[in-house]
């Protein structure tokens, strides 16, 4: 039994997806104690997340919560934390959520556990937590009377409960100090491409691409098929590609239907950014190179002569 | 303008990561060290905020005596001068890492005033933690703004943007502030040979912290259970493209 409080963030006019797994996991840990959900101003995504488990709905209304404000959000939370009295406060795995979790702890002088896996009722509260980007696991316990922590992104799935919880608006406490870091405006994105993160299928290239020039065929299967294109490290430390390519656990994490990697041997940092992908075709010289292990399909050769081939294929099959 | 940028020494991890017997670190007989590519461009900022608008950039790492060879990287490329909070090579949770950095920094300040910037990268490559920044500066009283990917500083407030859906968001806070950045915010710069010699000569003052009471207690590491996958070879060369066209229309990219 543990009284939990969950960060339900928003995304898109709903209850962000790793914010739902995190409801999730705040039940399993709560059985059957309350499980408390903070919304900060998004009465669409309160009224939707008893659904998702939650006991008890608070949102939390101020004309400063209309843009990010992750000091605001951080004193919100450990304010509200402190009043329940809540032995586990969660937070999702994203960006905003590590942030945002981070800040309450810091607030609260309590250490944080991000990014966690597996997470067992205490006290002590013992959990299973990300490093490498995923490529390697902590088990750590958390010595503190309050555990702070954020769940990864897509290890548990969400559950619905099909329940509904009692919403409470209220209007925090905030002071300058909280407001400091506050977004003040937006750069729109320039135009044209698709987004990495939400292509149905990337095409990318590695170090085996040997040249700027080299990435060509890349972009011209990339066209043919509406894919985005990617690349490795190696390719934005030459300077061939620009960092916004990047994939990898510095770059874009990716989670298309279909991923094909040219020339890429498949470094760690670069499989921790492709774990959401469905399917991967390798396309290499070496079958021996580490991505083969992660790979569903493989096509053994040289790049520059198989894209051109698959590209003249799919004129062809489109032709006929 | 004085800039302190603050990185970590980590294994150069590439492929299968071993551990050591223990299970509390990774084995790294057969790998070099560096600092994670989000401190790589902290540093290259720093240099190139000090660059444009004078003054000085100090590099700090808390790590072993050998992370000294991560130090002079950074002098490498254009840090001033260094601080180096010495470990017996043992982990250390972030809390107690930002209390040894906090301590680091209202030395060096009561001595030569306060740092503008305190650059850091948005998480450690190794632990992930996503945290040592925004305790530095609720310890200070300064502003941390995390995750950013563009900096410009100018009359005391540094303008920083963070992607956000297809665009970006501007935060503005007032200097003294903490930025947390990412990898893309610059292409860093390789050393060069007499920037590596100009190094050697650098000044890097040491101390050695206690290290507390750890309260995200790290008991063991372990290597996560992947299924190694056999990849169903398609063909080699360009004879395969039939065969990958075939693969694109039965999963419906085609």
């Amino acid at each position: 039994m543990a009284t939990v409080l969950v960060l339900v963030t928003a995304a898109e006019g709903a209850g962000d997806k790793v914010a739902l797994q995190a409801l999730t996991l705040g039940r399993q840990l709560a059985a059957g104690d309350a499980v408390h959900a903070l919304v900060l101003g998004d009465e669409a995504v309160a009224s939707e997340i008893g659904a998702w488990g939650a006991t008890s709905v608070h949102v939390a209304k101020h004309p400063a919560l209309d843009v990010p404000a992750p000091d605001a959000a951080a004193r919100i939370l450990d304010d509200l934390a402190g009043s329940l009295g809540a032995d586990v406060v969660i937070g999702p795995g994203t960006d905003e959520g590590n942030t945002i979790l981070a800040r309450t702890a810091a607030r609260g002088g309590l250490p944080f556990a991000a990014n966690c896996t597996v997470v067992t009722a205490g006290p002590p509260v013992s959990v299973t937590r990300s490093r490498w980007g995923g490529s390697l696991l902590e088990e750590a316990v958390i010595n503190a009377e309050r555990a702070v922590l954020t769940v990864a992104a897509h290890v548990i799935e969400a559950v619905g409960t099909g329940g509904s919880a009692p919403v409470t608006t209220f209007s925090p406490q905030l002071d300058d100090a909280d407001l400091a870091v506050r977004v003040v405006g937006r750069v729109p994105a320039p135009a044209g491409g698709v987004s990495l993160s939400d292509a149905k299928v990337v095409v990318s290239g590695g170090r085996g691409a040997g040249s700027s020039d080299g990435f060509g065929p890349i972009v011209e299967l990339a066209s043919l098929l509406g894919a985005a294109v990617g690349c490795s490290r190696a390719v934005t430390i030459a300077g061939w590609r620009p960092h916004t390519e990047q994939v990898g656990q510095t770059g874009t994490k990716i989670a298309p239907d279909l991923y094909i990697a040219a020339g890429i041997s498949g470094a760690t940092q670069h499989l921790a950014g492709t774990k959401g992908a469905k399917r991967i075709l390798a396309i290499n010289k070496d079958g021996e190179a580490p991505i083969m292990t992660a790979a569903d399909y493989a096509v053994l050769g040289d790049m520059a002569e198989v894209l051109p081939a698959i590209s003249a294929e799919i004129r062809r099959v489109r032709g006929a | 303008m004085r800039v302190l940028v603050c990185v970590k020494r980590v294994p150069a991890v590439a492929g299968r990561i071993t551990l050591t017997d223990d299970e509390r670190a990774i084995d790294t007989k057969y790998v070099g060290f560096q600092v994670g590519p989000h401190e790589e461009c902290a540093v290259e900022e720093a240099v190139r905020l000090v660059e444009a608008h004078g003054g000085e950039s100090v590099v700090l790492t808390l790590g072993p005596a050998e992370a000294v060879e991560q130090l002079r990287d950074a002098m490498a490329i254009g840090a001033t001068r260094a601080i180096h909070l010495v470990t017996d090579g043992e982990d250390w949770d972030a809390e107690s890492t930002a209390g040894a950095i906090v301590d680091a920094i209202r030395e060096d300040e009561a001595a030569n005033g306060p740092f503008d910037l305190v650059l850091l990268g948005n998480e450690a490559a190794d632990s992930g933690g996503y945290q040592v920044a925004v305790r530095i500066g609720r310890i200070l009283g300064r502003p941390t703004v995390t995750g950013i990917k563009g900096l410009t500083v100018a009359g005391g407030t540094a303008r920083c943007e963070q992607e956000a859906g297809a665009g970006r968001d501007v935060y503005e806070v007032r200097t003294p502030a903490l930025v947390a950045v990412l990898e893309g915010i610059n292409l860093p710069r390789y050393p060069s040979v007499p920037g590596r010699i100009r190094a050697k000569s650098k000044p890097i003052a040491t101390s050695s912290p206690a290290r507390p009471a750890q309260r995200l207690e790290m008991l063991r590491l372990v290597v996560p259970a992947t299924e190694a996958k056999q990849a169903q070879i398609l063909g080699r060369g360009a004879a395969a493209a039939p065969a990958v066209v075939e693969l694109l229309a039965s999963v419906g990219v085609l």
